[in-house]
């Protein structure tokens, strides 16, 4: 029974980390369709900058946090009106190709001023303590992750579906053309909405720093990862992402409490079944 | 059973060797290091780089009248055909009369029948599966093997009353000589292993294996995990599922490497482990040694590769001194060498060509600035590499 709850509980915090990682790369490859494989490179920059406030400049860390998030947010601006924008008209081949490229970028100015080692950031002392449920005990920042991952999962919802910009930004996506005649502003919007999966990208980085240690060659090192997540949850869709992300993160963790040996195995079987059965993932639009 | 391919290179390389009659006129040897500078493992590239060039600071640019020059090959990761294809181009083209360098186990396999086919004496600075000297009479090693430090780890804990482990060991080669060269010396002596789990590589979520630890509750937990993310997540998640407070000791040998010491932070205070070489040995040469390294690279950290590649000049420069470009007789000059090293006492095993040194019993502590350091409290002398004895 312990063996079981344990097993839930892990499962779900792991699972949480990942959807936090992976919802921005939801929004931008989902929702905007745009192959974004320097996704990990936003959660890098993010990361990298929330190091060097804590661990240099020995800011405070939540306020290290929301700078971290806010600078990502804005380089992410600046490379949709200068890169993006043009990517946007690409074929999927040259978008996998043109923003791989620009992970490699951010990955060498990355190692060009912070160098190849880990790089970590400077948590609450609070973080680090364990929480008791009474059967077993949890760290404490994996509270926080799953509180943050259950916010950020309602905010996203409201936003994309209950609110003027998200109904803009659905209109924006599903004919470009159409919505701008109308009158809605797609390149800002566009804009935007690039800048949010990207801040997404950066706080999951930061958040899952514990389990995900940033370093250099973190975009590459957990592409597959994120690919996943979205691609079983179903592009663009919010809640898939989150299922997705929690069942994995379950099935990964119960795999490896039971069967060690077998590696990473179930994680892509279950992946496999999934694409299989729903090629556009458990909740994808057709 | 020669392929036309090694008789063509052979001949090239003696072709060479002829023509490089020039360069044995200016006294000038060149040696080439294979390493990796770009890439995620840049970061040995340029340790080896670092701890050569403190060497060559130290004892000038000449050993024994001859000139030696290092020239540097990046071969990114584990890369076996690159590897090969560097150190043949550095044979053939280059001219070089010796390599050195080599951090990974295939990379160096991969190497051995060229420099057996070329006669190049070659230096490993780190590449450490017990075997890969045994595959050329060429290799030298200066780096450590698993097998060197598992064993007297396991030796060490059972004197301390520790008598059940769970050794948990990620799962690729070094994890699985770890796991069996503690695993045998530890029952050996009487000691029980409870379980012995193999942990994917790819593996970011620690906390399962931790609570599957937990439950054996055993005296000790004896890990093995590659440096760099793995080790953080898995010490991290060691401290955060209550580990220590149930009064599992944690047992390991280089996850405390230097290098991303300080990233671990509190979460690394108290660990107990066994290696060759702490930055922080107590001994004059290892502080001229750190400082020399501080000046001329600053911010670089001194660790297992520095000193590896630090002691590989040394053996270099040694054969050189002794044989100038006289290469095929060089080996002979390594078996059996002995001189004082940043890491302590060390000799060149005559049989193995493998190094023989003390392996230290370290515990992580704040020195008295504050940074963290792996403190050593115990000494295991001369220790050979075990793995090769089995």
């Amino acid at each position: 029974m312990s063996v079981l709850s344990g097993i839930l509980i892990d499962g779900f915090s792991y699972g949480m980390i990942l959807f936090m990682i992976a919802v921005g790369l939801s929004v931008t490859m989902g929702l905007m369709r745009v192959i974004n494989l320097a996704h990990g490179g936003f959660a890098l920059l993010g990361g990298a900058f929330a190091h060097w406030l804590t661990s240099i400049a020995s800011l405070n860390y939540a306020l290290s946090v929301i700078l971290s998030v806010l600078a990502v947010m804005l380089i992410a601006i600046a490379m949709e009106r200068a890169l993006y924008k043009k990517i946007y008209q690409f074929s999927e081949l040259q978008q996998v190709l043109a923003t791989i490229g620009i992970a490699f970028l951010m990955i060498a100015s990355v190692n060009l001023f912070l160098g190849s080692t880990l790089l970590p950031i400077r948590a609450p002392a609070f973080f680090s303590t364990s929480i008791d449920l009474g059967f077993r005990s949890l760290p404490a920042h994996r509270l926080v992750v799953i509180i943050a991952g259950l916010v950020i999962a309602g905010g996203l919802y409201i936003l994309l579906d209950r609110t003027r910009f998200g109904i803009q930004l659905r209109a924006a996506v599903d004919n470009r053309d159409m919505a701008a005649s109308l009158g809605i502003n797609t390149v800002k919007i566009y804009a935007l909405t690039f800048s949010l999966g990207a801040g997404l990208a950066a706080f999951g980085g930061i958040l899952g720093a514990e389990l995900l240690p940033i370093e250099a060659y973190y975009p590459l090192r957990y592409m597959v990862l994120f690919l996943v997540v979205v691609a079983v949850g179903g592009m663009g869709s919010i809640a898939g992402s989150f299922f997705a992300a929690i069942s994995l993160g379950i099935i990964d963790t119960a795999a490896r409490y039971i069967v060690p040996d077998f590696g990473t195995v179930f994680f892509f079987i279950a992946m496999m079944i999934v694409l299989t059965l729903r090629p556009h993932g458990l909740l994808g639009r057709i | 059973m020669k392929s036309p391919f090694l008789k063509t290179l052979g001949t090239a390389c003696a072709l060479s060797l002829l023509l490089s009659g020039t360069a044995i006129a200016d006294h000038t040897v060149k040696v080439g290091v294979i390493a990796p500078f770009s890439g995620p493992f840049a970061i040995w590239g340029k340790q080896f780089k670092d701890g050569v060039e403190v060497y060559v600071a130290q004892n000038g640019e000449t050993a024994g009248g001859h000139t030696v020059e290092f020239v540097y090959k990046d071969s990114g990761g584990p890369n076996p055909s690159g590897a090969k294809s560097l150190a043949q181009e550095l044979i053939i083209k280059d001219g070089v009369d010796y390599l050195g360098g080599l951090v990974f186990t295939p990379n160096a396999l991969a190497v051995a029948p060229l420099i057996d086919e070329a006669q190049i004496p070659t230096v490993i600075f780190n590449a450490a599966t017990s075997s890969i000297v045994m595959t050329s009479e060429y290799f030298v090693r200066t780096s450590f093997s698993l097998w060197q430090v598992s064993e007297p780890m396991a030796q060490w804990a059972y004197d301390q009353g520790i008598r059940s482990v769970v050794i948990s060991v990620t799962d690729y080669g070094p994890g699985n000589d770890a796991q069996v060269a503690f695993g045998s010396a530890f029952e050996e002596l009487g000691g029980t292993v409870l379980d012995a789990i193999k942990m994917p590589l790819q593996t970011n979520d620690f906390a399962p294996f931790m609570q599957r630890i937990k439950d054996q509750n055993p005296d000790a937990l004896f890990a093995f995990l590659p440096a760099g993310p793995p080790t953080f997540a898995f010490v991290k998640s060691y401290n955060e599922n209550g580990l220590p407070d149930a009064g599992i000791k944690f047992l390991g040998t280089g996850e405390t490497d230097e290098t991303n010491l300080q990233a671990l932070g509190d979460a690394a205070l108290g660990l107990t482990t066994a290696y060759h070489y702490s930055a922080d040995h107590d001994s004059d040469l290892n502080r001229a040694f750190t400082a020399k390294l501080e000046e001329l690279s600053p911010g670089s950290v001194a660790n297992l590769a520095s000193v590896g590649a630090y002691d590989g000049a040394h053996v270099l420069y040694a054969m050189i001194g002794a044989v100038g470009s006289e290469r095929t007789k060089a080996v002979d000059v390594a078996r059996g060498m002995e001189w004082e090293s940043p890491r302590g006492p060390v000799s060149i095993d005559p049989d193995t060509r493998h190094i023989t040194q003390n392996v230290y019993i370290r515990r992580v502590a704040r020195n008295e600035n504050g940074v963290l350091v792996n403190e050593e409290f115990e000494t295991i002398p001369n220790v050979p590499d075990l793995g090769l004895m089995q």
